[in-house]
């Protein structure tokens, strides 16, 4: 006996008949599914009304980088990037707890902004040409300034990232890190060749296990892995060559001048702020000082908030909810910290840092 | 309904779905232009501007984005074709153990089918990878198997034809250098894949011998066969034409399972893919060629195992 081959493929799971009777409904009903699919998104009107009317923000984070944004025990966000989006939401909506997180792959996170799935990214994320010219991007200015360096275990008896020739070196992918890493093997005339995971913990285990001669990352991450997940710190040197510059920053999408103005101010003024001394605690009590700046900053002086679309007291209450500049760095990354992270180039300009707000007057 | 009406309905279908994909392509590109996103693949020739761990195509950072994906998929063929093949042996070997005499070989391979087709594939590949670079002596006090053959945390080094002749490995530097390498992700990915696959071909193969009629051993046994001639001359030709589809689906599995490289570190073609799409914000780009290079890839295989079904019937018809 032969057996008609088709036998064999009408396995399936529905009867033939049912795949040659054909429904007009089916097909009115597929037409409407798919004409929900390119509608466009919600983005349309200004984001600080879209806002309002939402009652809250949507800020993309990290899935979890300590001291940026991570989210604690209790589920809570932490870090400088989260405090960035608490401040806005104070500005805007009049509460630091009126923000929705939306943690984001470094994959994910230029598609989020992009199509307005979130309304600020606030992710460690490094500006530069490309992204800010090229992604449909603007970038609200710097609120850390990082550079890549290189960890390493000290019985390789290795004290700087020029001898580091032939070496493995392992590095989490999706990052500006591995372009630099490409870069600096080019420049040096080195060969590094990269093992790159696309997590995290996984990096980081291959490399304590041995399997890499260095680890590449940010600096600001470096000496948290040494002392927070080496198995003896000890053991490891954070090596003093800076590879890269990644000035770090939140980006809006453009075409919203609007809410770029509100990002960028607000940054500023958490800068401002600890220029001009006023931090959480004294906020109220500042409002009585002589100080004109000191004035206009708060509100009591000449209304800032109107020319952004906001209210007068929009800066005092960021700083009332999160601290200034200096305080947010302290809590997150600072001295009151596990990361206990020097301010280095992260200090005001008047001490030997790069920050440097544009006056709010 | 008639004939002529439903070729009017399939047409009408058609048009409305080749405008629907129009309209959609339209759409992107609109609102991607109208924010301000750069799209398109002239990036595939710019320099891609990051390295490969390892390549069996010479690569460096300031050649093409192309290049690098064209390394990426030779990377991914690279650990799903030996794996392929030693699943099927494997799978072989463990489905004819379930099928057997001997108690303890039964009890051996049921062991190994269940312990390993109940756990997630992603956490095989990082148990073996964590078992092979915690275990392996480190890269500068490399195992020596044999003259030029050596195993440490940063892999096997072979002997390798290059040239100037044979190359032979020796140690350099920070571990071994020279000759041809089998990366810790490497073999623990082509470990993982072929051994995760390998437990459901046996399975597979043990289930198309003992869904055969009874009638068939017995009347084979009857004339005057040895169980062994029984099982090859008879249960086995019938068993495999059963089997082939579900295997053809399994290898096809190991291939696109292969893509879960990037969680330990081998820069297959979805690695490259993201480290691309990171690079140069083209996500809708760097998704679409990979999703068509896997439909492309996925449909030759199937189209192949579509002739090898349709060959073992022929054979059927005496």
């Amino acid at each position: 006996m032969r057996p008609k081959p088709d036998k064999l493929s009408g396995f399936g799971l529905c009867p033939a008949s049912a795949m040659t009777r054909f429904r007009p409904g089916r097909l009115a009903g597929a037409l409407a599914f798919t004409a929900l699919l390119v509608t466009p998104p919600a983005f349309a009107g200004k984001t600080l009304d879209a806002i309002k009317a939402k009652g809250q923000i949507t800020c993309g984070v990290s899935t979890g980088v300590i001291g940026f944004s991570a989210a604690d025990s209790q589920g809570q966000w932490k870090g400088l990037d989260v405090d960035l989006c608490r401040a806005l939401a104070a500005t805007v909506l009049g509460s630091p707890d009126k923000v929705r997180w939306v943690p984001l792959s470094s994959q994910q996170r230029f598609t989020a902004i992009q199509s307005g799935e979130v309304d600020v990214l606030s992710r460690n994320t490094t500006w530069s040409l490309t992204r800010d010219a090229a992604l449909g991007l603007h970038f609200a200015g710097v609120s850390y300034y990082d550079g890549q360096g290189f960890l390493v275990p000290k019985k390789l008896k290795v004290t700087s990232a020029k001898q580091l020739k032939n070496a493995e070196v392992c590095v989490q992918s999706g990052t500006t890190t591995e372009k630099n890493l490409a870069d600096y093997a080019r420049a040096q005339g080195i060969k590094l060749k990269p093992v790159v995971f696309d997590k995290f913990e996984a990096s980081l285990k291959a490399f304590f296990s041995g399997r890499c001669q260095a680890y590449t990352t940010d600096a600001s991450a470096l000496a948290f892995i040494r002392s927070k997940e080496a198995p003896v710190p000890d053991d490891y040197l954070v090596l003093p060559e800076i590879i890269s510059k990644e000035p770090l920053g939140p980006a809006v999408r453009r075409g919203d001048d609007e809410w770029f103005a509100i990002v960028k101010w607000t940054l500023n003024a958490l800068i401002e702020a600890e220029e001009l001394g006023i931090t959480q605690a004294r906020v109220d009590s500042l409002k009585s000082s002589p100080d004109p700046a000191v004035q206009r900053f708060l509100g009591v002086g000449e209304d800032l908030g109107k020319s952004l679309g906001l209210d007068r007291e929009w800066a005092a209450r960021a700083v009332k909810a999160v601290g200034n500049y200096g305080e947010i760095f302290n809590r997150n990354l600072g001295a009151d910290s596990p990361l206990k992270l020097p301010r280095g180039l992260n200090a005001q300009w008047n001490k030997g840092g790069l920050m440097y707000a544009q006056p709010l007057r | 309904m008639k004939r002529p009406a439903r070729l009017a309905w399939q047409a009408l279908l058609l048009v409305a779905l080749l405008a629907l994909g129009g309209l959609l392509v339209a759409t992107t590109a609109g609102h991607l232009q109208e924010r301000g996103i750069r799209s398109g693949f002239d990036f595939l020739l710019e320099p891609a501007g990051f390295a490969l761990g390892e390549s069996p195509l010479s690569f460096e950072a300031g050649d093409s984005t192309l290049r690098a994906f064209a390394a990426g998929l030779l990377n991914t063929l690279r650990v799903a074709l030996p794996g392929a093949l030693l699943a099927i042996v494997i799978g072989v070997v463990v489905g004819f153990g379930r099928l057997g005499e001997n108690p303890l070989v039964r009890a051996l391979a049921g062991v190994f089918v269940n312990g390993v087709r109940n756990v997630p594939l992603l956490l095989h590949l990082l148990a073996w990878y964590f078992i092979l670079t915690d275990l392996l002596p480190a890269a500068d006090a490399a195992l020596r198997l044999a003259p030029g053959v050596f195993l440490s945390k940063s892999g096997l080094a072979l002997p390798w034809w290059s040239e100037a002749g044979w190359e032979l490995p020796e140690p350099a530097g920070f571990g071994i250098d020279g000759g041809a390498r089998l990366t810790p992700e490497y073999l623990a990915l082509l470990i993982g894949l072929s051994t995760y696959s390998a437990a459901y071909i046996a399975e597979t193969l043990r289930g198309a011998v003992e869904a055969l009629p009874p009638g068939q051993r017995l009347s084979a046994l009857a004339l005057g066969m040895t169980p062994r001639q029984a099982f090859v001359l008879v249960l086995l030709p019938q068993a495999w034409r059963a089997a082939l589809p579900p295997v053809t689906s399994q290898l096809l599995n190991l291939f696109k399972n292969a893509s879960l490289a990037v969680a330990i570190g081998y820069p297959d073609l979805v690695s490259v893919a993201g480290t691309s799409l990171n690079q140069t914000g083209r996500a809708i780009e760097c998704l679409l060629i990979v999703i068509g290079v896997y439909l492309l890839l996925s449909l030759l295989a199937a189209a192949l195992s579509h002739r090898l079904e349709r060959r073992s019937l022929r054979g059927m018809a005496r």
